[in-house]
């Protein structure tokens, strides 16, 4: 009889520990501590607290695999695994939250919305992450999801008095509640498949039949379905649009980048574990799905106004990216998906975050027009977003263009010639779209709008973002190197 | 002459309610019963869940069964807050009348 709470397993939860008990303590003392709305922004304090917990549990993990030179740490009897995958996310989570976090405070302030629980709900939603990237267990992995779903889904309308927030809230809750009822109903089946809910198991049961067995294939496709709206993949990503514009800027960071990031994750565990002996079955089901989302993705953005609609699409598209390094399958892709999800991350966040500093009392700033003239207006704001861009387009030398290198040289690597030259030709397409922010930018006669205010947090973010999204594309090794460390399995 | 419940009856049904919530969710105008419908997927699952649980003599389908219960309470409270939410600006519930944003 195994015990039931080794030590083991308390070193694996404590991150998970952590986040969920400063979650829920910022819920508590909300009400306690700060009666006062304008002494709400101190909660951030929680979270901050919180973060360095939840990295400290996170760094003795990291030693623990290094200084024993073992691949994985499993607890709970196979429930979670900690390995080089597990921690390369959620070092991505854990910056993620922070850089989100402190570019919030302003910009609900201006929403008039500004209320504790939102900090808490960026805890209990990176909660949800761990379990996502940790989880080698059904159960747990969709209980991870729900977690971070059912906080995304509040966030989302968190702006309660407007009613493009409720809107795409309500779709994004009812199309994220159908696909993961449709998910779990596959899981259930990989249930009967293996009597086993541990991915092992499922594993095993689903490598010991054919690749085209109708069970098989009806649990492939059921999940797929689910795995597939969460990294908002073509013909699953309608939510994507309406819920990046309706959401309140900073939770679009979060979602297109958090949310993304941990559904990659949850993608890989899934795809790359019980489902890897039925590739045949559904390889080519991705390849169309990557090929509609690049082509969804990239011409459906051409026409946007609203800047983050079409940083929604272009996410639509990177997810089809994304989804050709699976499809390739060798190292060399999936170490291009590592590589990718942590460019992505910081190069949309950048994005996404000059647009929250674009947002200042009485005025939007979420269109395109709003953004002419910005060179002369505030030239800082303007050149980063133009490193953005550009990285966003996979132009040297930024980081981008390292994330799709990898992609690309995987698909030559494994002769699919027809997809590397589709995806090189929808970078074009890309480049077009992405120069129409930067026509207006710099070319466009300046409008007259008030000045762009920056807090410290808010400096700090793009400093961050704007420095890695360089930094990556001059001097990849280092993340190269960490993005190799999370293939070891 | 009776003939005997098997599991094989159990996973039928579930996957005639798994259908039957997937038209409901993909027809439907009000947005309430495509919660409803969403409710029935998840009932489907749990139907399957209890039954291969019975069938493996295995206790986490169970265990899992109350996870999906749990978490389908849980989406229906935050759906309905968001549906009152939503409903207190608009004054409706179909979903082809919530139509802000579109490209």
């Amino acid at each position: 009889m195994s015990q039931f709470y080794t030590s083991t397993d308390h070193f694996v939860l404590v991150p998970a520990i952590m986040l969920a008990l400063f979650g829920c303590a910022v819920l508590l003392f909300d009400f306690f501590l700060f009666p006062e709305p304008r002494q709400r922004k101190r909660l951030v304090w929680f979270l901050f607290a919180g973060e360095i917990f939840t990295a400290a549990g996170l760094w003795r993990q990291q030693a623990f695999l290094a200084s024993e030179g073992l691949p994985e740490i499993t607890a709970f009897q196979g429930t979670l695994t900690v390995d080089g995958f597990s921690l390369f996310f959620n070092w991505i989570f854990v910056a993620v939250s922070l850089l989100v976090a402190i570019v919030s405070w302003r910009y609900l302030e201006i929403e008039g919305e500004h209320h504790g629980e939102y900090y808490g709900l960026i805890l209990l939603a990176q909660c949800g992450m761990y379990f996502l990237a940790t989880g080698t267990d059904l159960i747990t992995l969709f209980i991870g999801l729900e977690l971070m779903a059912l906080c995304f889904y509040v966030m989302v309308g968190f702006l309660r008095e407007r009613k493009r927030s409720n809107e795409a809230a309500m779709k994004y809750l009812l199309l994220g509640a159908f696909s993961s009822g449709l998910m779990v109903y596959g899981f259930s089946v990989m249930y009967g498949l293996a009597g086993s809910t541990k991915l092992r198991a499922v594993a095993a049961a689903i490598a010991s039949r054919d690749a085209w067995d109708p069970v098989v294939f009806l649990a492939m496709a059921t999940t797929a379905v689910g795995v597939l709206f969460k990294v908002s993949a073509a013909p699953f990503h309608m939510w994507a649009p309406d819920a990046y514009e309706g959401a309140p800027t900073t939770v679009t960071a979060f979602l297109a980048v958090g949310s993304k990031a941990a559904s990659f994750a949850f993608l890989m565990r899934i795809f790359l574990g019980p489902l890897e002996t039925a590739r045949p079955a559904w390889e080519p089901l991705l390849v169309l799905v990557a090929v509609l989302s690049l082509t969804i993705g990239n011409l459906a953005a051409i026409t946007q106004n609203n800047v983050k609609r079409l940083l929604a699409y272009s996410s639509i598209s990177h997810a089809g990216y994304i989804l050709l390094g699976l499809i390739a399958g060798n190292a060399t892709g999936l170490k291009g998906m590592a590589v990718y999800i942590l460019v992505y991350a910081f190069m949309t966040l950048g994005a996404f975050l000059v647009v929250v500093a674009l947002r200042r009392e009485n005025l939007i700033g979420e269109d395109i027009e709003d953004m002419a003239g910005l060179m002369h207006r505030s030239p800082g704001y303007a050149v980063l977003m133009l490193i953005f861009l550009l990285s966003l387009a996979g132009i040297p030398p930024t980081a981008g263009f390292i994330g799709k290198y990898y992609i690309f040289l995987a698909l030559l690597e494994t002769s699919h010639y027809l997809l590397a030259a589709l995806a090189a030709l929808y970078v074009a397409v890309a480049i077009y779209y992405y120069f129409r922010i930067v026509r207006s930018m710099f070319i466009s006669e300046a409008v007259a709008a008030p000045p762009l205010e920056s807090t410290v947090g808010l400096r700090v973010a793009l400093a961050v973002t704007g420095v890695l999204t360089l930094a990556i594309g001059v001097y990849p090794e280092p993340f190269l190197r960490l993005a190799q460390t999370s293939l070891v399995r | 002459m009776l003939h005997p419940i098997t599991n094989a009856h159990f996973l039928v049904l579930s996957a005639a309610l798994l259908l039957i919530g997937t038209i409901g969710v993909l027809t439907r105008r009000n947005m309430v019963v495509i919660l409803m419908s969403i409710e029935l997927i998840l009932n489907a699952v749990n139907i399957n869940l209890v039954t291969f649980s019975r069938h493996f003599g295995d206790v986490h389908g169970q265990i899992f069964a109350i996870f999906v219960i749990t978490v389908a309470a849980a989406e229906t409270a935050v759906g309905l807050g968001i549906l009152i939410a939503l409903f207190r600006n608009r004054e409706t519930v179909l979903a082809d009348e919530v139509d802000l944003l579109k490209w």
